[in-house]
């Protein structure tokens, strides 16, 4: 019984860790038609900038402020390198190769994602940062009978506000309505008058934010070290591949389906824990390549 | 780009590197022979790339290569000579190549790049877990005791493995120019121009993305191999996803006009990495981010594009008009 309940926490913890990650990029990509190999690299600031302010304004895990406000400046943290760098790789560098394909578009962030990864060593150094406050502080209750952290019940909620909030963005705001006429026909919504530039940097923003918030929260269960971006972004791309690139629903039954997966993995098969995910993913690929919730690509000759 | 098509020039770079060998020290001679390994696992990359396939995986055939050959001698197979071992490496890429072809030469684009990289996590991930099998994150010490015959001593092991490498690594480059210069190698051009007119020829373009990718696999899997008897030690690194990126990376780098500038790409690139690293480690990456953008901005054709335009602009003094304009990227903007 117990084990039902560690391999079910540990899964939908995990799932909620691959959802911030991946529905940025999923989202990106259905607007923007760009597979942004750069969204780890903004994870990987976003996890910086989190436990650097934690540790600034509360060193040796005390200072003026109370440690309550210490989310607050997670979260703060994250949202401020979602808005400061998402606009600018989108606007100096993304835009150019938009309609060069999605390879490029590939080969481009791959690009930026190398210079990310020094830009982070750069400000930061090589050693790894334990801004663990935040986790510890919560201390842990008791679910179903196993003891389990306070904080890792927090990934979830913050998993489910951020779908929330893309849901709201999407589907109640005017930029939203723009969003899904630009995916609809980008030509058409240009000549119409939507400013589809300006569209693109919104959402990259929207998937740059998303990221970096997922890092900064992150962040506090383990340490920061240099080329966790590496990792992160190939698991969301197993995530989204899964999914259906383009798919927020899908972004979201991928991380569960990939979530309990490796949960259960992790409880069985050690072994293979990570082999799951990426046969998963191959699986997935031959079977339905446009993923579980892709749409159908109409090939133009 | 000419003086690489040159084959007058080519071979007198191969007698050069031939001849001027044993008077070079022990430490270049390595990271030729290093250079010259990846530089095959590349040319493979760069064969896909011709039909504007990319493959974020080919860490993949890098790595089987290398592990056939470790695992072979892990188990005390009794083969000690580096050109049985290589010959293994390479057959058991090439099987493993046949059966991932069958699947994978029906997708394109992004799509193809994400079912090679899928491919080559798997085995990463099991190479990092199956310890038994494959040493896990330790890897696997590797020691050929002879190559082709010839003992080897401390003095002389580094000019033995480069001549070693220098002669499959020629016989492998003479292959492949004999496959891109022949009606299997024009077809793949033909694809990247418009695949669905070279259905209505009547050709297989499944057929040739499948032969393409299968010679692919077998020359990341000699890469491998003899990536594994020269250094003598193998980890599962190599079948992760930012090796495969590295060989795209130097693909791009030398461009796909010639089969011989993925080995020459090498080469530079193993001499700027050994030099970066040690003279700033934190920008290492940064440096190749930088070159990365401005061949995707600048110079899709590679460097050697970029060299030729400017020798051309130079000699006609007359301005490059060969931009490449999009309709769609006007309206975008205009917009």
């Amino acid at each position: 019984m117990d084990e039902v309940v560690i391999v079910t926490l540990n899964g939908v913890l995990f799932a909620s860790y691959l959802f911030l990650v991946s529905a940025g990029l999923t989202f990106i990509y259905g607007v923007m038609r760009i597979l942004n190999v750069a969204h780890g690299s903004l994870y990987g600031l976003g996890a910086y900038m989190g436990a650097w302010l934690v540790l600034r304004l509360w060193p040796g895990g005390s200072g003026g402020l109370a440690p309550a406000w210490s989310y607050l400046a997670l979260l703060l943290g994250g949202v401020f390198v979602g808005v400061t760098v998402g606009p600018l790789l989108e606007r100096t560098l993304i835009r150019r190769v938009a309609d060069r394909g999605e390879v490029m578009s590939l080969i481009l962030t791959f690009a930026v994602f190398l210079i990310l990864e020094d830009v982070m060593k750069l400000i930061w150094g090589v050693n790894p940062y334990l801004a663990d406050m935040p986790y510890s502080m919560l201390g842990s209750i008791r679910l179903a009978g196993v003891s389990y952290p306070v904080y890792q019940c927090l990934l979830p909620l913050l998993a489910l506000i951020a779908a929330a909030w893309m849901w709201f963005v999407v589907n109640r705001t005017r930029f939203g309505k723009l969003i899904i006429a630009v995916i609809a026909d980008r030509d058409v919504s240009g000549a119409l008058g939507v400013n589809v530039p300006r569209i693109y940097t919104f959402a990259f923003t929207v998937g740059a934010v998303l990221a970096a918030v997922g890092g900064a929260f992150v962040a506090p269960m383990s340490s920061v070290v240099p080329g966790i971006s590496v990792e992160v972004i190939i698991l969301a791309f197993a995530v989204t591949t899964i999914g259906g690139l383009g798919s927020v629903p899908g972004a979201g039954i991928g991380a569960i389906l990939v979530g309990l997966l490796r949960a259960i993995a992790v409880q069985r098969w050690p072994e293979f824990d990570l082999f799951v995910v990426y046969a998963l993913m191959a699986l997935v690929l031959l079977l339905k390549p446009r993923g579980l919730f892709g749409g159908v690509e109409v090939r133009r000759i | 780009m000419k003086l690489i098509r040159n084959r007058k020039t080519v071979v007198a770079v191969v007698v050069l590197l031939f001849f001027v060998a044993p008077f070079l020290p022990s430490w270049l001679l390595f990271l030729l022979t290093i250079a010259f390994a990846k530089g095959l696992v590349v040319l493979g990359v760069v064969l896909l790339l011709r039909a504007d396939l990319v493959s974020f995986g080919q860490g993949l055939y890098y790595a089987s290569g290398a592990y056939a050959v470790g695992i072979a001698l892990r188990a005390g197979l009794p083969v000690y000579d580096a050109l049985a071992l290589v010959v293994l490496g390479v057959a058991a890429t090439t099987v493993v190549a046949a059966i991932l072809g069958l699947f994978i030469a029906r997708y394109r684009g992004i799509f193809f790049g994400m079912l090679s990289t899928a491919f080559s996590m798997i085995l990463y991930s099991l190479l990092v877990k199956l310890r038994w099998l494959s040493g896990g994150t330790d890897g696997i010490p590797v020691h050929a005791t002879t190559f082709v015959g010839l003992e080897i001593s401390a003095d002389t092991v580094r000019l033995i493995q480069y001549y070693f490498v220098l002669g499959l690594a020629t016989v492998a480059v003479v292959t492949t120019y004999r496959v891109t210069h022949s009606p299997l190698g024009y077809l793949m051009q033909a694809i990247r121009e418009n695949e669905i007119r070279v259905e209505y020829m009547g050709a297989s373009v499944r057929r040739a993305i499948y032969r393409n990718y299968v010679l692919a696999g077998a020359l990341g899997g000699l890469g491998g191999a003899l990536t594994a008897v020269t250094v003598g030690h193998i980890s599962p690194d190599m079948s992760y996803w930012t090796v495969s990126g590295e060989f795209v990376f130097v693909a791009l780098f030398g461009g796909i006009g010639s089969v011989f500038a993925p080995l020459f790409a090498s080469v530079v690139f193993e001499f700027v990495r050994s030099y970066a690293i040690k003279i700033s480690p934190y920008t290492w990456q940064m440096l190749l981010g930088g070159v990365l953008l401005v061949i995707v901005l600048v110079a899709p054709g590679g460097l050697w594009s970029l060299v030729e335009r400017l020798r051309g602009a130079m000699t006609r003094r007359a301005p490059q008009t060969s931009k490449h304009v999009d309709i769609r990227a006007v309206t975008a903007e205009h917009s």
